[in-house]
């Protein structure tokens, strides 16, 4: 079972840059991803505003298969900063996972 | 397996700390490309070639061992590679170069400068200490080894009191121009694309080329640099008519090249799709970024022609 820390998403956050809670959800980022990473960015956001910390650290693959090319950005009807914080989520796993 | 992550950004880390570049590219061939052409050392204005396209022989030659190690038992043992990696260089060991890509990158360079000439452009050339920007660390997201390297570029602008930059490719265009000024205070260098500057100097073509083309934008010109329009013109002018794939300009289609250092099937798999829709509107395609130009490259296996871009305006505007 997936333990929820609500500080997960602190623990995430390096600055204002990282605004996934203006994600609405809508699945446009999805539907147009040429990885075709059905979890990225909206799921993987939505795992890391809930805490829900495990979910994250499973997908290391998908975070790392962005491509940062923010096809998803410029479609995305929130202006949610896509690229960006899927490098801090990257920055998050090479800290506090893989120790670099 | 797939590559291990946290091992394979490690390890490209590690160069980068070390190093001073992610693959080991020795300053006497990252500046071999300037040999004979008397570019001044230094200057307000300098092209800086972050060895972008130094680099992609080196890249290539590492991918294909990883595209080898992919899924094979010996991905495992990664992890004790990043330990050697740290005393014995074996990214140098792994990655033999062809010697036809380190040619033709060569002559990618001197095509730019020429071009930059032909515009009457005043430049020098960093030599040796014209440094990698730290593209791939900053995809990567090593922030704190990428603060600490981009301090190390800025150090030698400010030794040669540089003013304006003028880059080759987009991935050093969006370093120096959109990331190095969030890393460093006071940043007021002045960054523009030759491709902009060749645009901007309004250059005459001196032979008209009469043959047509598609044209694959990077995703960085395109979406975070704003760089569309000057390609397009340059290529125009020279006579060439421009064909657009399908998801092109601004929406552009990846090449599926930044998911190379960890995932190369799959960056594979993706730029074949790119070189079906490029297919549809010409058998030619030109390329305005190194790894993009590799990477459709291995893709394409001969079914398309791609060239990457200053080898046409060199032919148009300084007349071969
Ligand atoms: S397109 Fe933007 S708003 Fe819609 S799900 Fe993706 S990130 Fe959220
Ligand atoms: S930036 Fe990443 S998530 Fe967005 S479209 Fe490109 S590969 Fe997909």
């Amino acid at each position: 079972m997936a333990l929820v820390n609500p500080g997960f998403v602190e623990e995430v956050r390096r600055s204002d840059r990282f605004n996934a809670s203006a994600c609405m959800n809508c699945g446009v980022c999805s539907a147009v991803c040429p990885m075709g990473i059905e979890l990225l960015p909206r799921k993987l956001f939505r795992y890391v505003l809930l805490g829900v910390k495990d979910r994250v650290l499973e997908h290391g693959e998908a975070i790392y298969s962005c491509l940062l090319c923010k096809l998803c950005e410029v479609n995305c009807p929130a202006q949610v900063q896509i690229a960006e914080n899927v490098r801090s989520l990257r920055y998050y796993m090479n800290k506090k996972v893989f120790k670099i | 397996m797939p590559l291990p992550i946290g091992d394979t950004v490690g390890i490209l880390a590690d160069n980068l700390r070390i190093r001073k570049s992610v693959l080991p590219v020795s300053a006497k061939s990252a500046v071999a490309w300037a040999r004979g052409l008397g570019l001044a050392r230094g200057g307000e204005t300098i092209l800086y070639t972050g060895r972008m396209y130094q680099l992609m022989p080196y890249i290539e030659a590492l991918n294909k061992v990883q595209e080898k190690i992919e899924d094979s038992w010996i991905a495992e043992y990664v992890k004790f590679g990043r330990v050697i990696n740290r005393l014995i260089n074996i990214s140098a060991l792994m990655a033999l170069p062809s010697k036809s890509m380190r040619e033709s990158c060569v002559k990618i360079l001197v095509n730019i400068a020429r071009l930059l000439g032909r515009a009457g452009v005043n430049f020098g050339y960093l030599y040796e200490e014209d440094l990698y920007s730290g593209a791939l660390i900053y995809d990567l997201g090593v922030d704190d080894i990428l603060e600490a390297h981009a301090r190390r570029v800025m150090d030698v602008f400010k030794k040669y009191r540089v003013k304006k930059v003028i880059t080759v490719d987009p991935h050093t265009t969006h370093m120096l121009r959109s990331v190095c000024p969030n890393l460093i205070k006071g940043y007021d260098l002045r960054v523009k694309s030759y491709l902009e500057v060749l645009a901007e100097r309004e250059l005459r073509p001196q032979k008209e080329l009469r043959l047509e083309t598609a044209i694959h934008d990077s995703c960085l010109y395109a979406r975070h640099e704003n760089v569309l329009r000057e390609q397009r013109i340059l290529l125009e002018k020279a006579g060439i008519d421009v064909r657009e794939p399908a998801e092109s300009g601004k929406f552009t289609f990846c090449c599926g090249g930044p998911a190379e250092s960890l995932f190369p099937r799959k960056a594979k798999e993706y730029a074949k799709k790119r070189v079906d829709q490029i297919k549809k509107v010409s058998f030619r395609a030109v390329t305005m970024c190194p790894i993009c130009l590799v990477n459709l490259q291995k893709a394409a296996g001969g079914e398309i022609q791609l060239e990457d871009i200053s080898s046409y305006l060199v032919q148009a505007y300084c007349g071969g």
